[in-house]
């Protein structure tokens, strides 16, 4: 099914007489039993104001296209949204639905905050067929319950969208990466909350292969001075080094890719970091590299290994692994919560076809 | 404004239901008397009141959890009440409802800079979460106006926002998990220290529901280090067009200030009368906030002042010291005090595409003209979030219901132009039966489908934000 129209894809989903698994691009890996859907007809640019900040897209338009868009007028999006395909080993375009429905956020998550703290409405089609718009194209909008956040990351599960409305920033003139070699684990999540901690405006802060690395962006006036001021603050930690990185290579978690064994990113706070990487050490080999100030941990891990029975804090969800396996994507939740998502499920796609098993 | 008929089988259960209440917390915590109970009939829409059946005021999640237990069992409304200062009727209550007051849930629980959060109860004050880090050079970023009053509880519930949101986002950007009673006394745990949900994202639509889904008691914050210093620098220019003109531009140009507020012609003036603080005689004036080193503020008010200098601005004034800083931000700040003070004013919040400023100006200048009845506007221009100050005179009769109606003429103005109905006061009962304008049968309905899954009975702060025609249906159910 590849609808070309809102209408289309109401009557599609009204229609249906069996699951449907909702794809964008399918390059996050996230598919579902069923007949597959296509957003690819509903795809384009609807709307641009650079002088706003805001931009409204059909859900199947290539992130591709919104990126030249916003490059040629020096904006872009601020959340730094993910690109997957290395790591999976998928091919095709990444499209803004999919980026929208995985809330598919970067480093700069720890500053700028998440996809869905830059979205700012949507329009979709729930599990019934009805047609249904949250939120709008202003940057400040409390009318009535905030539906735009709770479509943001529910992997197609409550609705298919076919529009969404996002916040964009300006393009910094600089950038400048400090990076401070041979940390452990605790020296990294203490640099890196330092860096965090401080006035500097701090818009990315990692740890791999042993280094943590903080970013600065801005005019580049107030780049160099921040660096210097940082570089003085953070030389307890190490040698500091200023100069470029390829932060793409943190966001997408390049340094697994084409390596055996399973993906897992972990979510918690910094200060659970160095002891979380213990504890999973000790239950087995691990690489692991860290991003948002030590607060998103990735891991690389034997095939089929049950992360989560070494966790104590936080929650992890397995982006890459077997399928078949008998361990769920998304960390189990609480019963009451668990309750709360399912009603709302059932609410929203009541005859539970939409990417059906996806969340739970 | 039309309200529910109160609920007289369960008004004829308040001493039973208070007797149930004090056999789970201190007695003086539930109050009954009818003259106490009076100091909770409005919030900051005071124009609407309407005594509570009884009050509470638990102490613990735990006694908010027993009151929600024992309200469930009995059938009884239950309205959750911050400090009060909602402006859209929020924590307004009903006869046959109990106000649940958080203010006695007021500490913190826990401050952890190395991880940037802090972890209060809700009844807390806005200003004083910032109060427990400063010390520590940090702060908690939005700041509604009312923040020395207004409780993180009714933060939440509203998705409050304020005047520095352009860059920090507004209480759901900064909020990272909640302890939450359901209406039947179950507690919940959503979010915490990390960053992200483990599924459905139910702490961003819990944040904005208007104390509608739950009792949110306990609350994990964001916390920033302060920036180096701030400074403002203040544009006077010869229309409301070219000024809005020149936001545009600033934006477009990648400076991205801390604060844009926009005031017109007869909000200067106004506040000129008022505070002294010694504007320019202009028709639009913008106060813009930068942060950063000095050097880096000098930088921004440069780009700025080059950018406002192709707009023809009638006079430009930069802040050089914190002395000078004060006395921009000074008539600004006095705003609301000036217009109170010459006036009776209904103070609207709906929000526009900023590239819509100078039409919608112009058409409400129509309108008062129409109305007969003037308007000062002063707003947060960088998101587009408009304050229009409709005056009136409550002693004049008639002029109250004009004043509605001219107020529900420009908020449908801001929808149908691209923006929407409450940028930042929300819908309490004030913009409830204006929602129709906004959103469909199906708009609607999805939203409600929500509150029907988190409280089935719709028992919690009955009558607020939904049209009570389009909710009707989900109430009786």
């Amino acid at each position: 099914m590849m609808p070309t129209s809102e209408d289309e894809l109401s009557g599609m989903i009204r229609d249906a007489s069996g699951p449907i698994s909702v794809q964008g691009g399918g390059t996050r890996g996230v598919f579902a039993d069923g007949q597959a859907l296509s957003t690819a007809g509903l795809s384009g640019i609807t709307l641009y104001e650079p002088g706003a900040l805001t931009l409204v897209a059909r859900a199947g338009t290539p992130l591709a296209e919104i990126e030249a868009a916003l490059a040629a007028e020096g904006q872009r999006l601020a959340f730094e949204p993910t690109d997957m395909r290395a790591l999976l080993g998928t091919s095709g375009a990444p499209t803004i639905g999919g980026i929208v429905a995985t809330n598919a956020s970067g480093p700069r998550r720890i500053q700028v905050g998440a996809c869905r703290d830059h979205l700012l409405g949507v329009r979709f089609v729930d599990g019934a067929g009805n047609i249904v718009k949250n939120g709008g194209r202003v940057m400040k909008n409390v009318t009535g319950y905030d539906l735009v956040k709770l479509l943001a990351g529910a992997h197609g599960t409550l609705g298919v969208m076919t529009e969404v409305s996002l916040k964009v920033l300006p393009l910094p003139q600089a950038v400048a990466t400090l990076s401070i070699p041979d940390l452990d684990a605790a020296q990294a999540v203490a640099a890196m909350s330092a860096a965090l901690g401080s006035p500097y405006d701090v818009t990315g802060a990692a740890w791999a292969d042993g280094a943590a690395i903080v970013r600065l962006e801005g005019f580049s006036d107030s780049v160099a001075y921040r660096a210097d001021r940082l570089a003085e603050e953070l030389t307890q930690f190490g040698a500091v080094t200023i100069g470029d990185v390829d932060w793409s290579a943190v966001r997408d978690a390049r340094a697994f890719a084409g390596l055996p064994g399973d993906v897992w990113r972990v979510s918690i706070r910094p200060s659970a970091m160095p002891a979380m990487v213990s504890a999973l050490r000790a239950d087995g080999d691990v690489q692991v590299m860290a991003d948002w100030g030590g607060g998103l941990l990735w891991v690389l891990c034997a095939a089929g290994r049950d992360l989560r029975t070494s966790i104590t804090s936080g929650h992890a969800t397995r982006v890459r692994g077997d399928a078949s396996a008998a361990i769920a994507r998304f960390h189990p939740e609480p019963a009451a919560v668990a309750a709360l998502s399912r009603g709302l499920r059932q609410r929203f796609d009541p005859r539970g076809i939409l990417n059906a098993g996806v969340m739970g | 404004m039309q309200m529910p008929q109160p609920n007289a089988s369960v008004i004829a259960l308040k001493d039973q239901l208070a007797a149930r209440l004090r056999s789970v917390m201190p007695a003086d915590a539930v109050i009954t008397d009818i003259a106490e109970t009076r100091a909770y009939e409005c919030d900051g829409l005071s124009a609407y009141r309407c005594p509570p059946l009884l009050a509470v005021l638990p102490a613990s999640t735990h006694e908010v959890s027993d009151i929600l237990r024992i309200c469930h069992d009995m059938g009884v409304p239950v309205v959750p009440r911050g400090s009060g200062t909602s402006l859209a009727g929020g924590a307004m209550p009903t006869a046959d409802s109990v106000i649940l007051g958080v203010a006695r849930l007021n500490a913190v629980l826990e401050t952890d800079y190395a991880d940037r959060i802090i972890r209060v109860q809700t009844g807390r004050t806005n200003l004083s979460v910032t109060g427990a880090v400063e010390a520590e050079g940090f702060f908690y970023a939005p700041d509604p106006s009312s923040q020395l009053a207004c409780a993180i509880a009714g933060n939440i519930a509203m998705n409050s926002g304020g005047a520095h949101c352009l860059k920090y986002g507004v209480t759901t950007n900064n909020l990272l998990g909640v302890t939450m009673v359901m209406m039947d006394g179950t507690v919940v745990e959503i979010g915490g220290g990390h960053l992200d949900a483990p599924g459905l994202d139910l702490l961003g639509v819990i944040c904005g529901s208007e104390g509608q889904l739950g009792v949110v008691t306990e609350a994990t914050l964001r916390i920033l280090h302060k920036p180096e210093g701030a400074r403002p620098m203040l544009i006077g220019f010869d229309s409301n067009a070219v000024a809005g003109a020149c936001v545009s531009d600033i934006i477009k140009a990648g400076v991205l200030p801390v604060a844009i507020e926009f005031m017109d012609r007869p909000c200067i003036v106004a506040c000129e009368a008022f505070a002294k603080a010694g504007y320019p005689d202009c028709e639009a004036l913008l106060i813009i906030e930068v942060e950063g080193s000095d050097a880096e503020i000098d930088h921004q008010l440069a780009l700025i002042g080059e950018i406002a200098a192709r707009h023809n601005p009638v006079e430009v004034r930069e802040a050089r010291d914190a002395d000078q800083a004060a006395r921009i931000w000074l008539g600004r700040k006095s705003a609301f005090g000036a217009m109170g003070q010459i006036n009776d004013y209904m103070c609207l919040d709906g929000t526009i595409p900023v590239t819509e400023l100078p039409h919608v100006l112009d058409r409400i200048r129509q309108m008062s003209a129409e109305y007969g009845l003037d308007v000062a506007n002063v707003f947060h221009a960088g998101d587009g979030n408009m304050h229009p100050l409709i005056l009136y005179n409550a002693n004049l009769p008639g002029d109250l219901e004009r004043c509605e109606e001219f107020g529900a003429a420009i908020l449908k103005l801001c929808v149908e132009v691209g923006g929407c109905l409450t940028g930042e006061h929300g819908v309490g009962i004030e913009k409830r039966d204006l929602m129709h304008v906004q959103f469909n049968a199906a708009d609607l309905d999805a939203q409600m489908a929500v509150k029907d899954v988190f409280d089935p009975g719709w028992l919690l702060n009955p009558a607020k934000v939904f049209p009570l025609d389009a909710s009707e249906s989900h109430r009786a159910a």
